[in-house]
């Protein structure tokens, strides 16, 4: 496992297998290696893009469910969460320590659909106790990426020093 | 109205403006320009760092400090030294606390400097020194270093350019705009040719912390007997990205110390205090973030260089600095000529090596103090303009 390698495809996914071997000293075939490995372990789980929706009229509404579960015997939380994280409405699940359980992040075309989805789909589920629901009213940065302003650069452009 | 002109210190007017700034200055208003010539970091100040100068201000410290500079921060700069540099040094009356690594220069030469002396600058280097040896009344004699010795500063040349009136060195490495740096063996080469002269090395050590490939930063002042005739001059806008903050410092014996001390003194008074707390906080919990930039500037100095090489225009390994210094003499164009030429046809700006001194032409400084898509857009850039240029 390269670390190295890793920090760079988490930054940008598609720097190519040369640029990545140019900047870390290693050879492009390496690289290739590399990568395919970590895919094949599952290291590597995906490459996504990310977009600033909210610049297109297609716009999308996410939400964000805080869910309270009682959890089971054995099983804990995880077939709940399990079950929660098969719906394609639903963008990611993490367990939560705190005031709730289950971090439910939820996409859908309007607030009606994502709020329909929850009164239908989710609250009624077994062992889920309660749900809260938070509309993202406006995206400011995701995985590090600002969406809000292109930052400028107040160095000027030339200098000697 | 006033004759200026016969009013004005005349080694003033004397001075170059530097005929770049035309250059500079239409680069500066051209749309949508895309440039690698800032030599300054693109990373903000570390986040405890500028909390710890705004913690200062909080506190209402808002005074001078010492002329020398804060003794909390004097003695972290000893540390600092003993650790990186091997050579000790009294915070007491051997460290000043300047106004950025400019001042500590100019106190530097001008507590060394009486007219007519003679002081030696490499080229190409930072364009400081040549001026500033002048208003103390000082000569300055150009060493033209080479592409061949990877623009090192050799014993033959050093000895070639010494006489009787030869007062100081200026040792600028790792060099901005060539990105060399100084070897332990090619120092001790030098401390060879100096020792058992009275020549005086003004060291300026400003990129330091910033090498790769390996091989740490090595200071003239840990060869030999050299620390007794070296003044050391270095600062945080590099290497903890605080150029903003105007801090640097200089480092000597005490006689030579006490001296510059004065000229700081009568100039100045004392740095910037909430710089000085902030200076504090990165000696002592700056490491991570400097690795970590270095780390970056690495992987951008390797995009950087292949890629100048996969455009034919071939650039040693620059082993220090944020810089690449390619050769552009297979094109024909003198090094304005390119970089207008560039900078009208691609909208990229970089500077001309000659603005370093006349052994910079035939040369481009590019820095890459820039992220690496902004690099990469550059250079795609420069590919298409060397492309045009071969047909």
């Amino acid at each position: 496992m390269n670390l190295k390698l890793l920090k760079l495809l988490s930054d940008n996914a598609r720097y190519t297998n040369r640029e990545i071997a140019v900047m870390i000293d290693m050879s492009e075939q390496e690289v290739e290696n590399e990568i395919k490995q970590m895919e094949q372990d599952g290291l590597i789980r995906g490459y996504k893009a990310v977009i600033d929706w909210e610049r297109l009229d297609s716009a999308k509404v996410s939400a964000i469910i805080e869910l309270r579960v009682a959890p089971q015997p054995d099983a804990g939380f995880e077939d709940i969460a399990r079950k929660v994280m098969k719906y394609d409405e639903v963008e990611s699940v993490y367990l939560m320590s705190g005031g709730y359980d289950l971090c439910v992040l939820v996409k859908g075309k309007t607030f009606q659909e994502v709020a329909m989805f929850v009164a239908k789909q989710l609250a009624p589920m077994k062992f889920v106790l309660s749900t809260s629901t938070h509309f993202v009213l406006r995206r400011y940065k995701e995985l590090d990426i600002e969406l809000y302003d292109n930052a400028s650069d107040d160095r000027g452009r030339m200098s000697l020093c | 109205m006033l004759d200026y002109n016969s009013i004005l210190n005349p080694t003033v007017i004397g001075m170059k403006p530097s005929g770049i700034r035309k250059f500079f200055d239409i680069a500066e208003e051209m749309k949508d320009v895309i440039s690698l010539g800032v030599g300054e970091p693109d990373f903000q100040t570390p986040w405890h760092i500028r909390q710890a100068g705004i913690a200062s201000l909080e506190e209402g410290k808002t005074r001078y400090t010492s002329n020398w500079g804060l003794k909390e921060l004097r003695v972290a700069i000893a540390k600092y030294m003993q650790e990186q540099n091997n050579v000790k040094y009294n915070p007491n009356d051997e460290i000043l606390v300047s106004v950025g690594g400019s001042e500590a220069i100019d106190a530097a030469i001008r507590a060394i400097v009486s007219p007519g002396d003679e002081v030696l600058i490499p080229q190409p280097s930072f364009v400081c020194y040549d001026p500033i040896t002048r208003l103390a009344g000082g000569v300055p004699v150009i060493i033209s270093t080479t592409a061949e010795n990877e623009f090192r500063l050799t014993a033959e040349e050093l000895k070639a350019h010494i006489t009787p009136k030869t007062k100081a060195l200026i040792l600028p490495f790792p060099s901005n705009p060539t990105g060399a740096v100084m070897r332990r063996q090619d120092l001790c080469q030098l401390a060879k040719v100096l020792e058992g002269t009275e020549i005086m090395v003004i060291s300026d050590e400003i990129y330091s912390e910033l090498t790769y490939g390996g091989e740490k930063h090595v200071s003239i002042a840990s060869i030999g007997n050299m620390r007794e005739r070296t003044i050391i001059v270095n600062g945080f806008s590099k290497t903890y990205s605080m150029t903003g903050w105007r801090l640097g410092f200089a480092c000597g014996p005490a006689p030579v110390l006490s001296q510059m001390t004065k000229i700081h003194q009568f100039a100045i008074m004392s740095a910037p205090t909430t710089a000085q707390y902030a200076a504090i906080e990165a000696l002592k919990n700056g490491r991570p973030d400097v690795e970590a930039m270095v780390e970056e500037y690495d992987m951008r100095r390797r995009m950087i260089v292949d890629g100048f090489c996969q455009m034919g225009l071939g650039c040693f390994e620059p082993k220090g600095a944020f810089y690449v210094f390619p050769c552009i003499k297979s094109t024909g164009l003198t090094s304005e000529e390119f970089c207008e030429q560039l900078l009208y046809s691609k909208q990229v700006a970089l500077v001309p090596g000659v603005a370093f001194g006349e052994s910079g032409e035939g040369y481009l400084r590019a820095s890459y103090c820039y992220s690496v898509s902004h690099i990469k857009e550059a250079l795609a850039r420069i590919g298409e303009f060397v492309e045009i240029l071969k047909k």
